[in-house]
C-alpha cells in the first residue's frame, strides 16, 4: 500500500502549539471549510498523513490515513465491488476521508446505509496534548470501552485531530435505478413515507421543484420488481445523485443563507421552508427561508429536530442549534479533556468548542 | 462500611427514598433485596444496601437527586439479563431498577420510529410493531427478556448484526437522566442531532454516564421473506473460507453462523434439529429481502459454498425446515448446559480470517486445562463465544475457567480483535480491558466518564479499570497459572 506516514511530525507540530497554547486550524483538502464557525489559528496540513494502510475485501473493513482522499478509497473499493455506504459528500475535488468522517455529513444513501458515525470501527487519534490514542478497532462488534471513535465522527476536529480511521465497508449493489415522478411537495413527502415504510429497495428518494427522485439499489429482479410498481420515468442517473450529494443541482445555486433542518421523516411543511428541497424521504431538508434564525430554529425544535446555517451565513448568525445548558455543560467537559489548551479547532462548532 | 454504620445508612436513605417513590418500591429487608444480587453473571453475587423501582421519570430524576447529595453509588438495572456483571450491586449502593417504566409510549408508522420506557422488553417492541409491518432489528439471544434500557447500556447485538448494525445503528434517541437528576435528550428525532455525537457516547457506556429513561428505535420494514442454507465442512479451515468466498461474492447475509462439532453435538442430542453430528463445522447462512431477491441470493449462496468445499448444502423447503435449522443454533447455549453442569460463555471479537488459529489455540488451551470448550461463532461480524465446560463443584475449576477464559480473550486482542463484542465490559472482563488498552486511552476513559459523573457514583468499578488495577493484574500475570479470584479485592 502506498502513502505517507505523518503522524510524528503531526504529533509534534500539537505538542509545540500546545506547549505555546496556539492554535490550529486543521486542514484537509478544504473542500468543507466553508462549513462551521470561522476558525483562526496556525494551519495543520493534514493531507501529507495519507494512504490505504489495509483494505481486506473479505472482512469488509478498510483502514486509511485521514488526508486519504475519499476518491482513492472508492476507487480501491470499486476493483472488489464494494462501497463507502455512507456516499461521502465531496462538495469540491478531492475530499479526504478525514473531513469525510469528521464532518460527519451523509449523503442521499444515508437513511439505509448509515452516516460516517454507523460505519466508523475504530480511530486513531492526536489529541490537545500532542498524545496518540486509540479507540475500536477492525471489527464490526466492539464494546469494549466508550466508543470514542464515534464521538469523532461530526465534531469537526475539535477534540481531536484524526490520523486513521477504519470504515465498515458493503457490497455495491448489483443494479440501480432511478425514477423520476411528477408530484407536488406534500405529496411527494406522502409517497416518500409510504415507500420507506414497505420492504422495497431505497437507496435514496428526494424532492425538488415538483419532482421525486428515488433510487432503487439491490440485485436484478428486486429492482425490477418495484421499478414496476413505483413507476415514473427512468430518466435521472447516477449523475442527480452525484450534484445531489455534492450540492451542484440548480437549488443550491443561490448566494442566500442555506440552512439544513434534520427532522423526524414525515413531519409536514414547516412555516419557515420557504424554498426546500427534501432528501433523505423527508429527514433532511435544505431550505432558504424569510423567517429569521431564531423563528426557524424554535419552529424546528418544536417539531425535535435541529436546524443548521450550512453555508453563506455571516458573523453574527450561529452555525449550530444551540444547546440546552446540561449538554452544553457535557460539550465543554468533552473539549476540556480532550484538548485542554483549547487549540483545536477552536470555536469552529460552539464558542469555547 | 460496618454492618451497624451499614444498616443505620441503609434506614436513612430508604426514608429519604420512600419520600419520592411509594413506600412498596423501595426495598430494603434482605429476603426483599436477595432477587437482585447478580446478574446474568450468576458466579458474582453482592447484596445491593436497597433497591428502588421508581414508577416514572420523574421519581427516576428524584432519586438521584438523593442518591447524588447523598454520595450514594446507584447502578441501574434492567431485566438483569447480562453476562458480563454490569448489573452486578454495589453494596453500599442503591440497586435502581427500570422495570416498572415498561410502557411502549408510541408506534410510528409514519416516521418508521418507536418511543418506548426502558423496560420495555426487546421482543415486545418487534411484536408491537407487527401489525404495521414494522419491527425492530438488534435481537440479542436473551431478546424474549433483555429490556431495551439494558440493550442501549450494552449496545447489544445479535444474530444480524452484519446487516442490520448493532444497537447504536438502530436508535434515534435516549433520554438519559445525569448523576444530578436533570433530564437530557441525546440525538433528536431525525437522523442525527446536534452538537457531539452524545447518543454514540451513551450507548455502551454500561450504566456509567447515565441513567436510560427513555428510547426513540428506529423500526424496519419486515423482509418478504428470509431464506437458510444449512452447509456442512469437513474442516474448520473450509468453512472459514466459505464464509470469506460469500463476502467476496458481493452477498450480505442477514445471518451467518457457525458451530463447531462440540456444539454440532450437543445442540442435534438436545433439539435434533438433523444436523450432520459428524462435521467439523457447519455454516448457517440466512438471507432476507424481496422475493424474487431471496430465490436469486439462496441459489449462489448455495453454488458458493459448495465451490468452496462444503460437504453437503441444504436450503430449508419450507418455514418449519427453516425454523429446525435455526433451532439448533439458537439452543447452543442451553444444548451444551445438558452436557456440563456450568459453562462460562466467552465474547471475543477477531477478525474473520483469523479463525482457524483461534480455535486451534482455543483447543490448546482446552487440552492443557482438561476443560472441555464449544465453539459458536457470528461468522458474519467475527463474534466468537467459545464456551467452557467446568463443574463448579469441583474445587478451583469455576477459577481454572475463568483463566482460560482470560487467555482467549487476550489471544483475540492479539490477532487484532477485541475482549467483547457484545455482552459488555461489566465486571466480568475489567482486567482484560488492560490487554486491550494502554494507560492513556483508559485514562481518557476516566476523563470522560468524570464529565458526566465527577463523583463516580454511576456503576463504579465496573467497564474501566483503574490504572493501579491495570499496573497490579500486569504485573500478577507475568506469573501467569497462579491469577485466582481476579477481581474486588484488589480494586
Amino acid at each position: 500500500m502506498t502513502g505517507n506516514d505523518a503522524s510524528q511530525s503531526l504529533c509534534a507540530q500539537i505538542r509545540d502549539a500546545y506547549e505555546a497554547r496556539r492554535a490550529l486550524r486543521i486542514e484537509g483538502n478544504g473542500s468543507k471549510a466553508f462549513y462551521g464557525r470561522a476558525t483562526t489559528g496556525e494551519s495543520l496540513d493534514v493531507t501529507t498523513h495519507c494512504g490505504i494502510v489495509r483494505y481486506e475485501p473479505t472482512e469488509l473493513v478498510v483502514t486509511a490515513r485521514a488526508g486519504t482522499p475519499v476518491a482513492d478509497i472508492e476507487a480501491a473499493l470499486a476493483e472488489h465491488g464494494q462501497m463507502l455506504a455512507f456516499e461521502p459528500p465531496s462538495f469540491a475535488a478531492a475530499a479526504t476521508i478525514g473531513g469525510a468522517v469528521a464532518s460527519g455529513l451523509g449523503g442521499p444513501r444515508r437513511p439505509w446505509g448509515g452516516a460516517p458515525r454507523d460505519l466508523l470501527l475504530g480511530t486513531s487519534l492526536i489529541d490537545g496534548q500532542g498524545r496518540r490514542l486509540r479507540f475500536g478497532g477492525e471489527v464490526m462488534k466492539n464494546v469494549a470501552g466508550y466508543d470514542v471513535s464515534r464521538l469523532m465522527a461530526g465534531a469537526l476536529g475539535t477534540l481531536g485531530v484524526l490520523l486513521e480511521v477504519s470504515i465498515k465497508v458493503l457490497p455495491a449493489p448489483a443494479v440501480e435505478r432511478s425514477l423520476v415522478l411528477s408530484l407536488n411537495r406534500d405529496r411527494a413527502l406522502h409517497l416518500m413515507r409510504e415507500l420507506a415504510r414497505q420492504p422495497a429497495p431505497l437507496s435514496a428518494a428526494c424532492h425538488v421543484e415538483d419532482r421525486l427522485y428515488v433510487r432503487l439499489s439491490g440485485n436484478a429482479s428486486s429492482v425490477a420488481a418495484w421499478e414496476k410498481q413505483i413507476g415514473g420515468d427512468g430518466g435521472a442517473g447516477s449523475d442527480f445523485w452525484r450534484a445531489l450529494r455534492d450540492h451542484r443541482l440548480p437549488f443550491f445555486d443561490n448566494p442566500r443563507p442555506l440552512w439544513r433542518l434534520s427532522l423526524a421523516p414525515a413531519t409536514p411543511r414547516l412555516d419557515c421552508e420557504h424554498e426546500v428541497l427534501t432528501d433523505w424521504a423527508g429527514a433532511q431538508r435544505w431550505v432558504y427561508t424569510r423567517c429569521a434564525a431564531a423563528e426557524l430554529r424554535a419552529e424546528v425544535a418544536k417539531s425535535e429536530g435541529h436546524a443548521i446555517l450550512f453555508r453563506h451565513g455571516n458573523d453574527e448568525m450561529s452555525v449550530f442549534h444551540p444547546l440546552d445548558p446540561v449538554r452544553a455543560r457535557i460539550h465543554r467537559g468533552l473539549k476540556q479533556r480532550f484538548d485542554p489548551a483549547g487549540i483545536l479547532n477552536p470555536g469552529r462548532m460552539y464558542d469555547e468548542i | 462500611m460496618s454492618e451497624a454504620n451499614r444498616s443505620a445508612r441503609r434506614e436513612a436513605l430508604a426514608k429519604r427514598l420512600r419520600s419520592v417513590v411509594d413506600g412498596p418500591h423501595v426495598l430494603s429487608t434482605n429476603a426483599e433485596l436477595a432477587p437482585y444480587e447478580c446478574d446474568g453473571l450468576a458466579a458474582y453475587r453482592v447484596v445491593p444496601l436497597l433497591v428502588v423501582l421508581p414508577g416514572s421519570v420523574e421519581e427516576v430524576q428524584a432519586v438521584l437527586r438523593i442518591c447524588h447529595e447523598e454520595r450514594a453509588v446507584v447502578v441501574a438495572r434492567g431485566a438483569g439479563t447480562g453476562l458480563s456483571g454490569g448489573a452486578l450491586p454495589h453494596e453500599d449502593g442503591v440497586l435502581l431498577s427500570l422495570a416498572r417504566l415498561n410502557r411502549i409510549l408510541a408506534i410510528d408508522p409514519d416516521n418508521g420510529c418507536a418511543r418506548v420506557q426502558p423496560g420495555v422488553r426487546n421482543l415486545a417492541i418487534s411484536e408491537a410493531a407487527r401489525p404495521h409491518g414494522l419491527y425492530y432489528a438488534p435481537d440479542p439471544s436473551s431478546q424474549i427478556a433483555c429490556t431495551i434500557g439494558g440493550n442501549v447500556a450494552e449496545n447489544a447485538g445479535g444474530v444480524h448484526c452484519l446487516k442490520y448494525g448493532l444497537t447504536v445503528n438502530n436508535l434515534l434517541a435516549v433520554d438519559l437522566v445525569t448523576v444530578e437528576g436533570e433530564l437530557i435528550t441525546l440525538g433528536g428525532s431525525g437522523l442525527d442531532g446536534a452538537g457531539y455525537d452524545l447518543l454514540a457516547l451513551a450507548t455502551g457506556s454500561e450504566g456509567m454516564l447515565g441513567v436510560v429513561v427513555e428510547v426513540m428505535v428506529k423500526l424496519l420494514p419486515i423482509p418478504q421473506r428470509a431464506q437458510v442454507a444449512l452447509a456442512a465442512f469437513t474442516e474448520v479451515e473450509t468453512a472459514g473460507q466459505a464464509v470469506a468466498d460469500i463476502i467476496a461474492a458481493g452477498i450480505l447475509p442477514a445471518g451467518l453462523e457457525m458451530m463447531d462439532n462440540p456444539s454440532i453435538r450437543a445442540a442435534e442430542d438436545f433439539v435434533h434439529a438433523g444436523y450432520p453430528t459428524g462435521a467439523a463445522a457447519i455454516l448457517l447462512c440466512e438471507v432476507d429481502g424481496g422475493n424474487e431477491e431471496v430465490s436469486e441470493d439462496i441459489a449462489r449462496v448455495r453454488q458458493r459454498l459448495l465451490d468452496s468445499g462444503a460437504s453437503e448444502v441444504r436450503t430449508a423447503s419450507d418455514d418449519l425446515e427453516r425454523a429446525r435449522f435455526w433451532a439448533g443454533r439458537k439452543a447452543a447455549f442451553p444444548a451444551v448446559g445438558r452436557i456440563s453442569p456450568d459453562y462460562y460463555c466467552m465474547d471475543g471479537t477477531i477478525p474473520r480470517k483469523h479463525l482457524p488459529h483461534v480455535l486451534r489455540e482455543i483447543a490448546r488451551y482446552s487440552t492443557d486445562s482438561g476443560l472441555r470448550v464449544a465453539n459458536v461463532f457470528h461468522a458474519g461480524d467475527g463474534n466468537l463465544h467459545p464456551l467452557i465446560l467446568y463443574d463448579a463443584n469441583n474445587p478451583g475449576e469455576l477459577e481454572l475457567a475463568e483463566e482460560v477464559g482470560g487467555r482467549i480473550l487476550e489471544l483475540c486482542v492479539e490477532v487484532g480483535g477485541t475482549i467483547t463484542g457484545e455482552h459488555g465490559v461489566g465486571l466480568e472482563k475489567i482486567n482484560q480491558m488492560c490487554a486491550q488498552f494502554p494507560p492513556e486511552e483508559l485514562q481518557m476513559f476516566h476523563d470522560i466518564k468524570a464529565v458526566f459523573d465527577e463523583h463516580g457514583l454511576l456503576n463504579p468499578g465496573k467497564a474501566i479499570p483503574t490504572l493501579n488495577r491495570c499496573a497490579e493484574f500486569g504485573a500478577m500475570h507475568v506469573k501467569a497459572g497462579d491469577l485466582r479470584f481476579p477481581h474486588l479485592e484488589r480494586f
